[in-house]
């Protein structure tokens, strides 16, 4: 059985196959890939590479833990920097799949926000899924999600992420939950009952999307009216001379970490990165490229304040605003994400 | 070459040159040039059993594995098999549990257990966790007590009782579930609760599917193949050059330009509308058309290479025999082409619907949620949750659900059905 | 069946019939021919000759580029095959591979709606006819090449049609299955008193089945005759050539006397011949049989010429003696092994001679 398990672990990493064998002297960092490392890019690994001499190998993957999990078990950990989100984080570090990292050597605890200290990760930024429209195209600019149920006055297709989480939270606070209790009621098999019934009223209108790179591409086009979106994507598509806009109120933010693989060969050198990517100066760089919000809070004053009312972190957007809760999804994910499956693909 | 044999054995010969008998001789020269066809064979032999029949066999296996709770909480097991499951079990049980999550705490095993209960009940997870940050407890306070202080739910029988359901070393939860069924809490087998069950539906849709696929690709792969087969070798040359084309790209440079294509300000929508044939845009992506449009175009070589190898092999001069017999030419092709042209519609049938069966990219990339087939929730499942023992369950349906294809394949279509091709 | 044809009219004719392919060279050129009813007509030559095209014109697989076919008298150039009746049978059988052999006859009989009974009944003589009624419910692939064959001649036959074209169908036997199968094929032609025109390029089993040769080359037919008067008296070097084997001497017509003429060979001696397709002044070819040569002391009266013996070769039957002639090196002669003088060796001087009734004066072809 283990000689099973770790079979499919060792095929699980040749097929997917991912950044493989770079030079010691470097360090690999993988993130999602898209506008976000490119900002990542221009803030952190160029200048890192400048000032202490390590380059710096970007690669990406989307996500899935199968390929840290893989890796690690296996003893061929060619990854020394990742970008996880929260519940990924907390998965990964209980079944040690990361490694421990002691904050002290990465700045002082109470310069950053509560989110980004993790006993196994330390934040990037703050980012936010919200309620995005393609200006040029609505008369009337939507501001909650009960717009975005509201098909007789926004009639047109919606695009939601593939998948359970956030979707079930925007259903109940379309349904007038307020953000304070979505967790609570989402806990209960009622209230998860009540967020399908929801779901169920839209779902002829919905286009799913799973990458990032979608939804302003499918809003620009016209295929959408309306969808959820990463805060970040939109404001890369706005540069480009999109007119998209995001409706702040009901949006849910959360923090991406960076965690180091266990068996990482680089890692004083990948935590000396963390170190420099926690930096003020530096997350203030990475905001001016890309709205997603610094968690170094001594970044704050360092960002241009036309950016700053961008941010998912500006306290004007902060209203109206929820955070995710990782524990819960950590602890109801997979049943949530199975009914889901099932209820989408009926 | 047990006519050789015979031969000897019949007309004993006197022994030669080194004295041994010919017999002998003849075995020992039997057995080099059989260890050489072995040794021909072994490295293929070797390649298919390491990158074929094991991870095969083991992918079974981890569709049935169930180590969380059994390799970690041995103890607790020990104790609970005597447990009637009627009440909460004593105070052993409670200290053998107590000491064997404070053993695991901080390591992998704890989150192991945890995961493996949760997906029990959702909220054990949480349960798990919390009580061993607070363990190991006090020797001297009852570890029952000292459990249910820390979270009431240790109590309960339900709590007990998924220990006990998940604590076999396997479990046939994980195929149950592929089948949409699932144990209740009496141990009997049960439908899924209505709003849990997917992958019968998705089994079937996977073959329905797949089977559109396979006819479309028949339909318009059939006379394409013919063309090919009834031209001149160069004209069928520049043809195959266009049928091999999508080979040359990747998949998801296809898939890419279906998007480029088909979407609502694609080329065909704009093309459809500058015609007037529509007003506004149609809904030709994320939906099952774009999937089979895109489908059949990768597969469709996969159609055309066997009916075409098989085509060409048809020698031109039945049609004529069928006509001087008097038959008219449709008659003719549908009596006597037609059915010879069965082997290939087989072959690249069966090679198109397996493939489709596995068909996980396209599908993902140019359907809705209502078009992903088995392949996608076994990719959900390694890649997203990292459960893979639901997965190795879900690969094990696809296996069986292909082989059982296989088998009627080979019983109505195959080459040993058609009688008339063995004396070939 | 059929209303009872007028005997005198020819079964199928061919008038001015033309084809070519490629619109430049005719494979085909002016083809008149009249088959007569219940005879077997060969047409016979090289490949490429012709002959094949013209038979699959005949069974409306081929359209031709002018001129017409009649079958009874009906223009048939626009008929297409299955309507025309016309039995086949083909170079490799072409007997339909997932149909059983009694499938394989039923087929014609059942597109023509037969019934039931009566198909049965029939294919069940046609089997009769070739000794293979125990083999009606086997594959064709399990029975062997002359088996097969046979089936494939029934099948041709078991819809009675009267007019049976056979492409080459013995090439893919062996010599002596090919022998017996071309004995057969005639028998049952006989008994059936059907029209057959069978293409071949294999001259002996033209010979052997015939009852008129047409022969081909280029195009065109070279001559039209009964075996005997094709293979005696060639009209051209063609198929003098095609036909048997001939024994060639060039040389120069220096007079024509009636049915008679003398040829002046390039070495000087004159012989004389039969008058074939060559006129006085022209060049001329003389044509002779092996076996008509005369070894010396016979046939007095006849061409005489000088020769030297340059091999024997002992073939049971016969000698058969290639001597060097007139300044030619291969001339051959046969003879029956009584007749021959058995102290002959090579290097010996003989004389031979050559009977003018037998001897023919022909065309020189043109060098290819």
């Amino acid at each position: 059985m283990k000689h099973a398990a770790s079979f499919l672990r060792a095929a699980v990493l040749v097929a997917l196959g991912g950044a493989v064998g770079t030079a010691s002297a470097d360090i690999t960092v993988i993130s999602f890939g898209g506008a976000s490392q490119k900002a990542q890019d221009k803030a952190y690994y160029a200048p890192f590479a400048k000032a202490t001499g390590v380059k710096v190998v970007a690669g990406e993957y989307n996500g899935e833990q199968a390929k840290v999990k893989a890796m690690v078990e296996a003893g061929n950990v060619t990854w020394d920097v990742l970008e996880v989100e929260s519940p990924e984080l907390v998965r990964g570090c209980e079944e040690g799949l990361f490694e421990k990292i002691d904050f002290a050597q990465v700045g002082d605890k109470a310069d950053f926000v509560p989110a980004a200290v993790n006993e196994c990760g330390v934040g990037i930024f703050v980012w936010s899924t919200a309620l995005a429209y393609n200006a040029d195209r609505l008369k009337e600019a939507p501001t909650s999600w009960a717009d975005f149920w509201n098909v007789d006055k926004f009639p047109g297709k919606r695009g939601l992420r593939k998948g359970a989480k956030y979707t079930l939270e925007f259903a109940l606070l379309a349904d007038g939950v307020p953000t304070s209790d979505v967790y609570k009621v989402l806990a209960t098999p009622a209230g998860v009952d009540r967020a399908f019934a929801k779901l169920d009223k839209l779902k002829a209108n919905i286009q799913w999307w799973e990458a990032g790179a979608q939804p302003p591409q499918l809003l620009a086009s016209g295929d959408l009216v309306m969808s959820a979106a990463y805060n970040g994507r939109i404001s890369a598509a706005q540069v480009e001379g999109k007119n998209l806009k995001v409706v702040w109120n009901g949006s849910i933010y959360d923090v991406d970490s960076w965690a180091i693989p266990k068996g990482s060969p680089n890692k004083a050198d990948a935590l000396k990165f963390i170190r420099f990517a926690s930096q003020p100066d530096n997350q203030a760089v990475f905001s001016g490229e890309i709205a997603y919000g610094p968690v170094n809070l001594k970044a704050v004053p360092a960002i241009d304040a036309k950016v700053a009312a961008g941010l998912p972190t500006s306290p004007e957007n902060m209203t109206g605003a929820m955070a995710t809760d990782t524990e819960f999804w950590v602890e109801h994910g997979e049943n949530l994400e199975q009914r889901f499956n099932a209820w989408a693909a009926r | 070459m047990s006519t050789a044999v015979d031969t000897s054995a019949a007309v004993p010969l006197p022994a030669e040159g080194d004295g041994t008998p010919l017999k002998k001789r003849l075995r020992r020269a039997e057995r080099r040039r059989n260890l050489l066809f072995g040794a021909l064979i072994l490295p293929l032999a070797l390649v298919v059993l390491v990158a074929f029949i094991w991870p095969i066999g083991s992918l079974l296996t981890i569709g049935v594995d169930n180590p969380e709770i059994h390799d970690n909480l041995p103890r607790t097991l020990a104790v609970l098999e005597d447990w009637n499951g009627s009440a909460p079990p004593d105070e052993a049980a409670f200290r053998a549990l107590a000491d064997e999550l404070a053993a695991a705490k901080g390591s992998p095993a704890i989150a192991a257990i945890a995961k493996r209960l949760n997906r029990e009940n959702a909220g054990y997870r949480s349960l798990v966790m919390k009580t061993a940050r607070k363990l190991p407890l006090d020797a001297a306070v009852p570890a029952r007590e000292a459990l249910v202080a820390i979270d009431a739910q240790w109590g309960e029988l339900a709590t007990w009782q998924a220990i006990h359901r998940a604590g076999g070393a396997l479990t046939p939860f994980y195929l149950l579930a592929a089948i949409d069924r699932a144990i209740d809490a009496d141990g009997d087998i049960v439908a899924a609760p209505e709003d849990e069950r997917i992958y019968v539906d998705v089994l079937l849709r996977t073959f329905w599917m797949s089977l559109i696929v396979t006819v479309c690709c028949l339909a318009l792969g059939f006379p394409v193949a013919y063309l090919m087969a009834s031209l001149s070798t160069r004209h069928s040359n520049m043809l195959m050059i266009f049928v091999l084309l999508p080979f040359w790209t990747s998949v998801l440079v296809r898939v890419a330009a279906w998007i480029v294509l088909l979407q609502n300000e694609g080329l065909v929508n704009r093309l459809l509308m500058w015609l007037g044939l529509t007003d506004s845009p149609l809904q030709l992506l994320f939906n099952r058309f774009g999937v089979y449009v895109a489908m059949v175009h990768i597969l469709l070589p996969f159609m055309v290479l066997p009916l075409y190898s098989v085509m060409k092999g048809i020698s031109p001069v039945y049609m004529r025999a069928a006509l001087s017999l008097g038959c008219p030419p449709f008659r003719s092709f549908w009596k006597i082409y037609f059915p010879q042209t069965l082997p290939g519609i087989g072959a690249g049938g069966l090679l198109v619907f397996i493939m489709c069966m596995g068909y996980y990219i396209t599908p993902a990339l140019l359907g809705g949620p209502k078009e992903q087939m088995l392949s996608y929730f076994i990719a959900f499942y390694t890649n997203q949750t990292i459960n893979w023992g639901m997965a190795a369950a879900l690969s094990a349906v696809l296996l069986a659900a292909t082989l059982l294809l296989y088998m009627v394949y080979a019983r109505y279509l195959g080459p040993t059905r058609v009688k008339y091709m063995k004396a070939r | 069946m059929e209303a009872v044809h007028n005997s005198q009219a020819p079964h199928v004719s061919f008038r001015n019939v033309q084809k070519t392919y490629d619109g430049e060279t005719l494979i085909v050129r002016d083809l008149n021919l009249d088959i007569r009813r219940g005879e077997f007509l060969t047409l016979l030559g090289p490949s490429g000759s012709g002959k094949t095209t013209c038979l699959m014109m005949l069974a409306g697989f081929e359209t031709p580029t002018g001129g017409e076919i009649r079958l009874d008298g009906e223009v048939i150039n626009r008929v297409p095959p299955y309507r025309r009746n016309i039995g086949m049978v083909f170079q490799n059988y072409a007997l339909f591979p997932h149909m059983t052999v009694a499938d394989n006859l039923r087929f014609p009989l059942r597109v023509r709606k037969l019934a039931a009974n009566e198909v049965e009944a029939r294919v069940k003589r046609a089997l009769g006819m070739v000794q293979l009624e125990a083999f009606g419910n086997r594959y064709p692939q399990q029975l062997s090449g002359g088996q097969q064959q046979r089936i494939a001649l029934a099948r041709a036959l078991v819809f009675d049609p009267q007019l049976v074209l056979m492409d080459e169908p013995l090439g893919a036997l062996d010599k002596n299955l090919r022998e017996r199968m071309q004995l057969e094929i005639k028998h049952i032609q006989q008994n059936l008193g059907i029209t057959v025109v069978f293409v071949t390029h294999d001259q002996s089993e033209a010979l052997t089945m015939s009852d008129r040769i047409a022969v081909f080359n280029h195009g065109v037919i070279q001559q039209i005759d009964a075996p005997e008067a094709l293979y005696e008296y060639p009209t051209n070097s063609f198929v003098a050539d095609f036909i048997g084997e001939n024994n060639a001497l060039d040389g120069t017509v220096v007079a024509v006397a009636g049915e008679e003429c003398d040829v002046r060979l390039d070495c000087g001696t004159v012989l004389r011949a039969r008058t074939g397709n060559v006129g006085a002044g022209g060049r001329a070819r003389i044509a002779v049989r092996p076996e008509r040569v005369q070894l010396a002391g016979e046939g007095e009266g006849a061409n005489r010429l000088d020769a030297t013996v340059r091999e024997l070769i002992y073939l049971g039957d016969q000698i058969r003696l290639r001597v060097e002639l007139a300044g030619k090196h291969e001339f051959t002669i046969k003879a029956p092994i009584s007749q021959l003088d058995r102290s002959l060796r090579p290097g010996d001087a003989i004389r031979v001679g050559l009977d003018p009734a037998h001897t023919r004066a022909l065309d020189v072809p043109a060098a290819h």
